[in-house]
């Protein structure tokens, strides 16, 4: 039987959603009999590949190299999971959306420096006006609300993905935990 | 106590034969039933304005969608409190909330003891379809005690009813209209600077997210006690 192909990305968050999915513990070890982990930050491969079957995305699409590499994702995935409140809501980054985007970068890298004060424009991909969740870019095939969503709840999502149902969430999880 | 002069009624909800004093409402029916409704602006002891329409209800013979809040029982009406048409639009008014203003769930000192956030578990409501609007909106933190994030207010104006129905003061009132509606203490002076607030602390505790909350508090520490209120009417009435 060929094993699902899994990727997980990072985009504008924590990494609160990835370290909830290592809280499976030894749960892992059964999940990984069952998926092979093709891409992820946990893995060392630079590209994503071609034909996966569920890509996990944490974080919001804050920069343009988020955006560019949601599009990319999409295009080479069958189901996209927008996992934890940046993916789903923007969460914590948006909360630089009611500011004019030249004021934050200013605040951050200029007002509260001591020292070397310039807002970095070389080698880092440019802020997008605003921090989005993702399905305002992509069509997303299943969202799991929580900050971060629970270890149980990510075992619950995957085992169902792995055995081609949609997950049913309703009253399972909600905003903010 | 004042003389009841209502007749008995009898109706059904959600199939359910119930009886029911005529100068009830279907909210106050269904909730002596058992059946449950979702509601915010809705609080036990102060007076309903429909106004977040959370309640909507389907009656047999009427196409119209009634806030189940403000609308009398009648004789032999068919009430239906849960259909995918309600859902569809309970779950829409939710979204719009979300959307409306900066309810960021995480970072809020009401998470995990919200009221919109319950009702969006409840109702199945994973993500918003509608685009964030993030409006620019104020934190008052001039009161010595509390404080008002405009962030997380919904308008449901449980405090202005509140502050005006119970505690005389009305130091509540709303400003702007649609979208730009806000809660102002006076007239638009910082809290801190309210001459009528008398610092009861009511308008807190009946708010049902972190838009009204007690200072000093983290994120997840804020529990509402709202339950007060109608045993404070109660007892103003056996006392008149």
């Amino acid at each position: 039987m060929t094993k699902a192909r899994v990727a997980t990305v990072w985009m504008d968050g924590c990494s609160g959603c990835h370290m909830s999915f290592l809280d499976m513990d030894e749960r892992l070890l059964d999940l990984a009999d069952r998926m092979d982990l093709v891409y992820s930050p946990l893995v060392d491969l630079k590209e994503f590949p071609l034909e996966v079957d569920v890509a996990i995305i944490e974080g919001s699409v804050s920069s343009e190299e988020d955006l560019e590499k949601l599009y990319h994702v999409r295009s080479r995935t069958k189901v996209l999971v927008s996992l934890g409140d940046c993916a789903v809501t923007a969460n914590v980054p948006s909360m630089r959306n009611p500011f004019d985007l030249d004021c934050v970068l200013r605040r951050g890298y200029e007002e509260n420096a001591d020292v070397n004060r310039q807002v970095p424009v070389e080698n880092v991909p440019r802020l997008l006006p605003r921090a989005r969740p993702l399905h305002e870019f992509v069509k997303v095939d299943v969202f799991v609300p929580g900050c971060p969503p629970s270890a149980d709840l990510i075992h619950f999502v995957v085992s169902e993905l792995l055995e081609g149902r949609t997950p049913e969430l309703a009253g399972q999880c909600r905003f903010g935990a | 106590m004042k003389p009841n002069t209502a007749q008995i009624t009898t109706l059904k909800i959600d199939g359910h034969d119930c009886g029911a004093r005529s100068d009830e409402t279907i909210l106050d029916v269904a909730q002596e039933n058992n059946i449950f409704i979702p509601t915010l602006c809705h609080i036990d002891g102060l007076q309903d304005i429909g106004a977040c329409r959370l309640c909507l209800v389907e009656i047999k013979g009427s196409n119209k969608l009634l806030p189940a809040c403000v609308t009398r029982v009648q004789e032999g009406m068919e009430v239906t409190t849960n259909s995918p048409r309600l859902q569809h639009y309970r779950k829409a008014i939710l979204e719009m909330l979300f959307s409306e203003r900066n309810h960021i769930c995480s970072v809020c000192v009401s998470n995990g003891h919200c009221e919109l956030q319950w009702l969006a578990e409840q109702l199945g409501l994973t993500h918003i379809s509608v685009p964030y609007l993030h409006p620019k909106l104020e934190v008052d933190a001039s009161n010595r005690r509390f404080v008002a994030d405009h962030n997380r207010c919904i308008l449901c104006t449980r405090c202005v009813r509140v502050c005006d129905e119970i505690e005389g003061a009305h130091t509540w009132d709303l400003y702007g209209r649609g979208v730009d509606t806000r809660v102002v203490s006076d007239l638009k002076q910082p809290w801190g600077e309210s001459e009528s607030c008398t610092g009861c602390g009511k308008c807190v505790h009946v708010c049902p997210t972190g838009a009204l909350v007690e200072k000093g508090r983290s994120a997840g520490e804020m529990t509402k006690r709202g339950q007060f209120l109608p045993y404070l009417t109660l007892m103003r009435e056996e006392r008149q």
